[in-house]
């Protein structure tokens, strides 16, 4: 599955169970990230074992950092899930940001190269 | 109606004192079309100021942090303007016909971003009553707070700011005055990058 919205990219392989977000989310509210937040969803009902990759999600606004805390808020509420987020250390929001996101759900696996 | 006149934080209001130096100065109509159409304007002045900005931080062969600083430095300054316009853009009210505008400040140990909008008094209380509470609290109590809360209610100012502190070392500061117009107020956001 893909959107490709122009400024973003996001695509869902359903065969590695992997997301992957691509370019800048400056999305207006929770309202306009439900696309994207039901992708993730749909990934973390289907599997036990899910990766988001943002390594090359250059931008993400403040309604997109609460779109992905929601996001982990309902997965550590899922038993036996393992959660895998990488990030690249290239893009400096990554380094910041995904690490206080790591204290909402300190088993989810981040791994920033 | 009483005057609402209040400053909280350090607020230097240095575009009153702009002689010279480096600066950006950009406005805003927010009535002049919707808000789904003007939206997409935040990234591009966003990033336009952060791309400004990196002139001042070149890279050098000599020294190999300095790519690295240019690059947070960029990514801060986009983060921060981003974050401000869009907050204008949402809680500015549009029927007031009066400019968004936001400055960027070069000075030689910070990058200030100030941001200006009319608001109703009403709306003005309400805001000043909720950076009040950002304000004496700990930033990345607060934060993760809000994260938890950000999976029930969708009003994200509070995390861009909450952001700003704990993520890139802001300061921030806010100044509330009354306009000649009965019951209008323009309030500021100034936002302290240290570089």
């Amino acid at each position: 599955m893909k959107i490709d919205s122009g400024d973003y990219v996001l695509d869902y392989d359903e065969r590695s169970d992997k997301v992957q977000i691509i370019g800048s989310l400056r999305l207006n509210g929770l309202e306009e990230y439900a696309p994207v937040l039901d992708v993730l969803r749909e990934c973390l009902t289907s599997t036990t074992a899910m990766t988001v990759d943002l390594s090359t999600l250059e931008f993400l606004n403040s309604s997109g950092i609460a779109m992905l805390s929601k996001f982990i808020i309902e997965a550590r509420s899922k038993d036996d899930l393992s959660l895998t987020l990488l990030g690249s250390s290239k893009v400096p929001w990554q380094g910041k940001s995904l690490k206080n996101l790591q204290r909402l759900y300190p088993a989810l696996k981040l791994i920033i190269d | 109606m009483t005057d609402f006149n209040e400053v909280i934080g350090h607020f230097s209001d240095l575009r009153n004192c702009l002689t010279q130096g480096e600066y950006l100065h950009l406005g805003f109509q927010p009535n002049s079309s919707p808000l789904k159409e003007r939206w997409r304007n935040n990234g591009l002045s966003a990033d336009f100021m952060a791309d400004y900005v990196t002139t001042f931080f070149p890279k050098s062969a000599e020294d190999p942090n300095s790519e690295t600083r240019q690059i947070e430095i960029k990514s801060a300054v986009s983060f921060i303007a981003n974050e401000l316009l869009e907050n204008a853009m949402k809680y500015s009210d549009p029927s007031l016909k009066k400019a968004i505008s936001i400055s960027l400040i070069l000075e030689e140990t910070r990058i200030v971003i100030i941001e200006s909008n009319a608001a109703k008094t009403v709306q003005a209380r309400h805001y000043r009553d909720f950076v009040q509470k950002l304000e004496q609290s700990d930033p990345m109590q607060m934060y993760l707070e809000q994260l938890e809360a950000k999976a029930l209610d969708d009003s994200s100012s509070g995390l861009g700011f909450l952001t700003m502190v704990n993520d890139y070392d802001a300061k921030l500061a806010w100044q509330f005055q009354s306009s000649e117009e009965q019951g209008i107020i323009t309030v500021s956001t100034e936002v302290s990058l240290p570089i």
